[in-house]
């Protein structure tokens, strides 16, 4: 309670309770997190378990439609797995492969940035035109060519294992670059202060000062490049499942769960597609309005 | 009592703390990789061979114009730029040629620097404690914590504040207090040297003297040596010994302090002294200051403060002075060495 009060009080909590459409994106986030997270306990049904599965019930509508039950909310898809349990078993693929990614991301561009940066020179010049060649690739492009080579190298049972694992790399190492390069700027900066110098002065390892100096004083940027990283982690999993090379059908994603509906749009099934992309906006939208939010009240320049 | 004493005794009585001799600092500034190819290399020649010598326990002040390399001086001494040549002899041992971070610890713990900014050098996200402890940890001078944390409370009574005051952060401290943890934190190591890059320009008049005070205290307090860099006149003529007046990268008068005060020579010093606002006092005749400081990348050919000097000769324009001793101090001028005193 005490913190929920000290929050309420900082300048952090006042600029968000005064943002009603900060407060709504938070709350759509939270409730998506949750219902993710938690979706073991809280799924009406499981949709991967087959024995309970009933075919009968295949492309049920949504409860308020004609011929709709209330036990499958948001209707069935063509096997009769209940869509809104999909969508909460989707979305928590979905945040992982995003979390994951980021994380990964994170892990290769703060340090590559802060080595840059910090130590400048030839060992600057390297990382960043190698960063810039890297740019140069849409992420897409990468995530399927990454993809491309672990299918063509692994058999096929060993691949839909490890599926997961290869998008989180293709993502992540597709997004690497913006951290790297947000990083590099602020070490710029940072490392021609004078607090740096006395480090530098007492003879304290350079490690040290970049751990331990530099590494708090850039931290509030990447958490807002990494809030809208993950929306855009999100985005191009969902892309990828969609186009078929993300994770495997037996393990929906939002996007895998877009692209099997679409198949079912223009025949009138259209809730098994319009759940999952309207739960795949809401979240992605919410969580960048919160990326932004972060952006601007950490910014002192802007308050 | 922390750290036994590394020299011999003899050595240390007769060896002057630091020797600066003919050190140069020379900044690449040519633009592209072509224009190096092709050998169109641009230089700032920052520190253009500059001796100093400064004894145990005595303060060495550098005067000069905003952009004459004091800084620099300041900055290699210390080893924080790498000197392009020459050398920098800290108790007898050379360390400007000094690599990697091993072989530099033993020296880096004996010299300490206190920076401009108070506000740019604590970081914004240590307490105050931790900052002071730095130094102490990273050559790890103290077992434990406990000791530690007792060492941080003397520091921070020693330069005048309470030991609670070490889990509050920098931002909760005015600018005068702000410099007093900096020099905790240069006092945490036991160090023999500290170099003072104009410690007091960014601080309240009246604020200046109380760290000027401190400084002095600690001073006679501790035996420390000080190389004190400002543009500040008055601030030096508090401080220090010996001083010496930069220009364009060279020291152009060098001498004891009072002499200098009392009796500069140098045409340079002297615009200098008079430029000196004084409230009150009896009227002196001031020599204006005239013209600018000269672009360092192309400096002027031979004397570099010929073309603001009032009694150029030929001379000055073609060859750079030598330092020569007149009347008690070294001076790098044509005309005072020829005449022994300026024309009136």
């Amino acid at each position: 309670m005490s913190i929920l009060r000290r929050f309420a009080n900082s300048d952090l909590g006042y600029s968000f309770l005064h943002s009603r459409v900060v407060v709504a994106a938070a709350i759509v986030v939270a409730v998506v997190v949750v219902a993710a997270v938690g979706a073991d306990a809280l799924a009406p049904h499981n949709p991967f378990d087959l024995a309970s599965l009933e075919l009968f019930d295949a492309l049920t509508p949504p409860a308020w439609e004609a011929g709709g039950q209330w036990i499958y909310p948001l209707g069935t898809d063509d096997q009769g797995r209940d869509v809104l349990s999909a969508i909460m078993y989707g979305t928590r693929v979905s945040l992982m492969v995003g979390f994951a990614s980021v994380a990964l991301s994170m892990a290769i561009g703060i340090p590559l940035g802060m080595i840059s940066g910090y130590f400048g020179g030839m060992l600057d010049s390297v990382i960043m035109r190698f960063a810039e060649i890297q740019l140069t690739f849409p992420a897409i492009l990468i995530a399927l060519l990454i993809d491309g080579i672990v299918r063509t190298a692994l058999p096929r049972d060993i691949h839909s294992d490890i599926a997961v694992f290869v998008l989180i790399a293709a993502i992540g190492f597709s997004n690497w670059v913006q951290y790297a390069r947000t990083v590099r700027g602020m070490t710029l900066v940072e490392r021609s202060k004078e607090y740096v110098q006395a480090a530098q002065v007492t003879g304290v390892h350079p490690l040290l000062i970049m751990l331990r100096h530099i590494l708090p004083n850039v931290a509030s940027p990447v958490l807002v490049i990494a809030t809208i990283g993950l929306a855009l982690a999100i985005v191009t999993e969902a892309t990828l499942s969609f186009l078929g090379v993300g994770v495997p059908p037996t393990q929906p994603s939002l996007g895998t769960l877009i692209r099997i509906g679409n198949d079912f749009l223009f025949s009138g099934e259209w809730w098994i597609a319009t759940f999952p992309s309207v739960t795949l906006v809401a979240l992605v939208i919410s969580v960048n309005l919160l990326g932004d939010w972060l952006r601007d009240v950490l910014n002192p320049r802007l308050n | 009592m922390m750290v036994a004493q590394t020299q011999r005794p003899d050595r240390a009585a007769s060896t002057p703390q630091l020797v600066v001799k003919d050190l140069r600092k020379q900044f690449d500034l040519t633009r592209s990789v072509a224009g190096r190819l092709l050998g169109h290399q641009q230089y700032l020649k920052a520190i253009d061979g500059l001796d100093i010598e400064i004894a145990r326990g005595t303060t060495f002040s550098l005067v000069g114009e905003s952009g004459c390399g004091k800084s620099t001086v300041a900055r290699c001494i210390v080893g924080i730029y790498k000197p392009t040549s020459g050398q920098v002899l800290f108790d007898g041992v050379d360390i400007a040629q000094m690599r990697g971070r091993k072989v530099m610890l033993p020296v880096r713990r004996r010299m300490q620097m206190i920076f401009q900014d108070p506000y740019a050098s604590l970081n914004p996200r240590w307490r105050v404690s931790q900052i002071i402890a730095e130094p102490i940890r990273t050559h790890g001078l103290l077992p434990d914590r406990q000791a530690v944390q007792k060492r941080v409370d003397e520091l921070l009574v020693q330069v005048g504040l309470a030991p609670g005051d070490g889990r509050k952060y920098p931002h909760e401290f005015s600018g005068g207090q702000r410099q007093r943890i900096s020099i905790a934190r240069a006092l945490a190591s036991s160090p023999d040297l500290i170099v003072c890059d104009e410690p007091t320009s960014a601080l309240d008049v009246s604020v200046q003297a109380q760290i000027l005070n401190l400084l002095r205290d600690l001073q006679e307090e501790l035996g420390l040596t000080y190389l004190l860099i400002s543009h500040n006149l008055a601030v030096v003529a508090h401080m220090s010994t010996r001083l010496g007046v930069m220009y364009l990268g060279r020291l152009v008068e060098t001498g004891d302090s009072q002499l200098l005060f009392g009796q500069p020579l140098h045409p340079y010093t002297r615009m200098l002294l008079s430029a000196v606002p004084d409230v009150g006092g009896a009227a002196v005749k001031r020599v204006a200051i005239a013209g600018d400081v000269p672009n360092p990348i192309s400096p002027p050919s031979g004397c570099s403060f010929h073309p603001r000097c009032p009694f150029v000769q030929d001379k000055c324009r073609m060859v750079p002075p030598v330092p020569s001793m007149v009347q008690g101090r070294l001076v790098a001028c044509h005309v005072l060495a020829e005449h022994g005193e300026l024309p009136a």
